[in-house]
């Protein structure tokens, strides 16, 4: 230890490394977190059902390709599948206008509607989206033709809680729809594609408007624990899709997992990939510095590895010696970097990233604060690779002992 | 021999541009078979979608050619929805939201009621010698019947449809067959007239097909009930305060 060369500078290499592997990790699985959890809430459920025209369509919510007779499958739906929690839905589009005293337009805006069923108390749907929290200002919706506004759009269009404004769509069948809401109160969800323009409304109400009784554009189904669970989601969704496998019906049902839809699949592959491909590289820069270290302390420590090897120290022994060191050093760095960058992960977990201002004008379904996900792989992750990167560095270093000849040693040293 | 044989040639196309009269001469025609000061029509739509069919009903009160008055009357969730044209302002009114709101920008692209016309196609000048130049093209049969067919090429920027090839019948002056175009030459809308009446003098297609080829399903028939030809029209009906009589 007196030694720094020897003990300082390769515990604050581990360290260092080990603290970005740990923080990388923590940071790439908040993201993953992230967008899996903002997807199934506000996207595609864990798993959901659609028409098969609807789903070759979805990031459209084409309502005219929904489905009819919902009440008959979900039903069904939460007879053969009660572990999940089951909810139709509808996504729809249109203008919201605001009237005046006269009730001409007053102020008018495009508006990205989610139709929910708000008025049933045992909706999973005051879970899922979190509803209570999301309230700004009025109340949540207790009746028919209550409205909820994002906050950002209310206030463009001056529109206050009990006021009324009309939602101009188009119906199932392609017509032109009118139909009047009151506000009843404005929500903030914390994602820019939501809060600059979304409207939320019961589901009864939007299917009075578009003209599709007992329609829904799409079926989703949670995992009361509030996680994906992919192996059973596939399990669920081809048990599903078996029994309308041989349907030409293009209005015949199918299901589809959180991973299979709205482009996830790749992207959460991307992440994998990214993930294992950063820790792999922080891995393998690790173990090669950590071998030029090692090199480095061998060549410092020539005269001292000549003298033990003179005075007849065997060479197994001092490679062992080294060895140790090495599992010592990487112990130490791993440990001291491990607790840095579970601490920063903990920190970016409690606390997060504010990226609204990067999301402001993206159609992604995913929160502007971005936080950093520490599970108990976490721990690990940096702490093997950076015992055993230290260690492999010096065993290679370290090879060049048995090189060395001992009726050579005098010479060497003497010189 | 070869003045024999030049003659031969060019008997037939003389003769054909002899007897054909001007594009011009045709859409005029066509216009004056259409239009009068005033008239009240009453129409059903049957729209084939992809999910079945589904009727529509309205009765029209129209003024010159610029203002229109029309009252949905079928089916039951659309009675009583109405629409005011005045030349290129566009207002509907429903009673179940008691609002009168104005049709402009993107929502002119929407279909009507569902069907495959869109509100774009209602504002239209129907006069079509106002909006394009043409050219006589050919000479074909449709459904049996000779016509002239006319290439159309828009005289402005802003008409919705740039091009159109109409097939007007030789004798009754009224289009058959029509075929709407994009600037890139695409196909967006076709019409086809099933049947022909004649009222108060004038030829009428009473049945037409449109069909947007954008669009999936069977299209929409467009059925003519009555008309009136210069009927008389209360100028009352022309103002956003009658939407809510």
């Amino acid at each position: 230890m007196r030694d720094r060369s020897r003990s300082l500078f390769p515990v604050l290499i581990v360290s260092a490394d080990v603290m970005l592997t740990v923080f990388l990790h923590a940071y790439m699985g908040g993201v993953k977190a992230v967008l899996i959890h903002s997807a199934a809430h506000y996207n595609t459920g864990h798993v959901r059902v659609m028409t098969r025209a609807y789903a070759a369509e979805a990031d459209q919510s084409p309502i005219d390709l929904a489905m009819l007779g919902i009440d008959t499958l979900v039903s069904g739906l939460r007879r053969s599948h009660p572990e999940l929690l089951w909810t139709p839905r509808i996504g729809f589009g249109g203008l919201l206008d605001i009237p005046d005293e006269n009730g001409e337009t007053r102020e008018q805006a495009p508006v990205a509607g989610m139709a929910v069923s708000l008025l049933s108390p045992n909706s999973p749907e005051w879970k899922v989206l979190d509803i209570g929290k999301a309230i700004v200002r009025g109340s949540l919706p207790q009746k028919p033709g209550d409205l909820l506004v994002a906050d950002e759009l209310a206030e463009k269009l001056h529109l206050k809680p009990g006021e009324t404004a009309t939602l101009i769509s188009s119906t199932m069948y392609g017509g032109m729809t009118t139909a009047n809401f009151t506000l009843a109160g404005t929500v903030r969800f914390g994602i820019s594609a939501l809060d600059r323009g979304a409207v939320i409304a019961d589901l009864a109400d939007i299917q009075q408007a578009l003209d599709m009784q007992n329609g829904a554009g799409e079926i989703l189904g949670f995992f009361p624990d509030d996680l994906y669970h992919e192996d059973r989601a596939d399990l669920i969704t081809a048990e599903f899709n078996s029994c309308y496998a041989d349907s030409k019906d293009p209005f015949s049902p199918v299901m589809g997992t959180l991973r299979s839809q709205s482009g996830l699949s790749d992207l959460l592959d991307y992440m994998g990939f990214f993930s294992v491909f950063i820790v792999g590289i922080f891995v393998a820069a690790m173990s090669i510095v950590l071998w030029n270290a090692g090199l480095t302390g061998s060549l410092r420590r020539y005269g001292e590895i000549g003298v033990r090897l003179a005075v007849g120290e065997d060479k197994g022994h001092v490679y062992r010696s080294m060895l140790a060191e090495a599992l010592m050093i990487g112990a130490a760095g791993s440990i001291f970097g491990t607790a840095i960058g579970l601490a920063i992960s903990y920190y970016l977990q409690v606390k997060g990233i504010d990226i609204g201002s990067v999301m402001e004008n993206s159609n992604l379904m995913l929160t502007n604060v971005i936080r950093a996900q520490v599970t108990p792989f976490t721990y690990a992750i940096g702490f093997f690779p950076g015992v055993l990167a230290s260690f492999f560095g010096t065993a290679a270093a370290g090879a060049g002992i048995y090189r060395r000849q001992t009726s050579q040693l005098f010479k060497e040293l003497e010189a | 021999m070869k003045r024999i044989l030049r003659l031969i040639v060019m008997v037939p196309v003389a003769a054909f541009w002899a007897q054909t009269p001007s594009g011009d001469e045709i859409l005029k025609k066509v216009d004056l078979n259409m239009f009068s000061e005033n008239k009240v029509v009453t129409a059903g739509m049957v729209i084939h979608g992809r999910r079945g069919s589904r009727s529509v009903e309205a009765k029209s009160w129209q003024r010159g050619t610029t203002d229109a008055f029309t009252e949905y009357l079928a089916p039951a969730r659309d009675r009583g929805t109405k629409m005011l044209k005045l030349v290129n302002q566009l207002w509907t009114y429903t009673p179940s939201t008691d609002r009168i709101i104005m049709i402009s920008g993107h929502m002119l692209r929407q279909s009507v009621m569902g069907s495959d016309l869109s509100y774009e196609d209602m504002m239209e000048d129907p006069r079509l010698e106002n909006l394009y130049s043409v050219k006589v093209s050919a000479e074909e049969n449709v459904n049996g019947r000779g016509c002239w067919v006319c290439d159309l090429t828009a005289k402005r920027e802003d008409i919705a449809y740039f091009s159109r090839k109409i097939w007007v019948d030789r004798e009754r002056f009224v289009v058959l067959k029509e075929n709407l175009y994009a600037k890139s030459g695409r196909l967006l809308k076709t019409l086809d007239v099933r049947e022909v009446a004649q009222v108060q003098g004038r030829w009428v297609a009473k049945s037409v097909l449109y069909k947007d080829v954008l669009k999936e399903g069977e299209g929409t028939e467009f059925l003519v009930k009555s008309i009136v030809f210069d009927a008389a029209v209360p100028d009352y009906l022309f103002s956003k305060a009658s939407l809510r009589k």
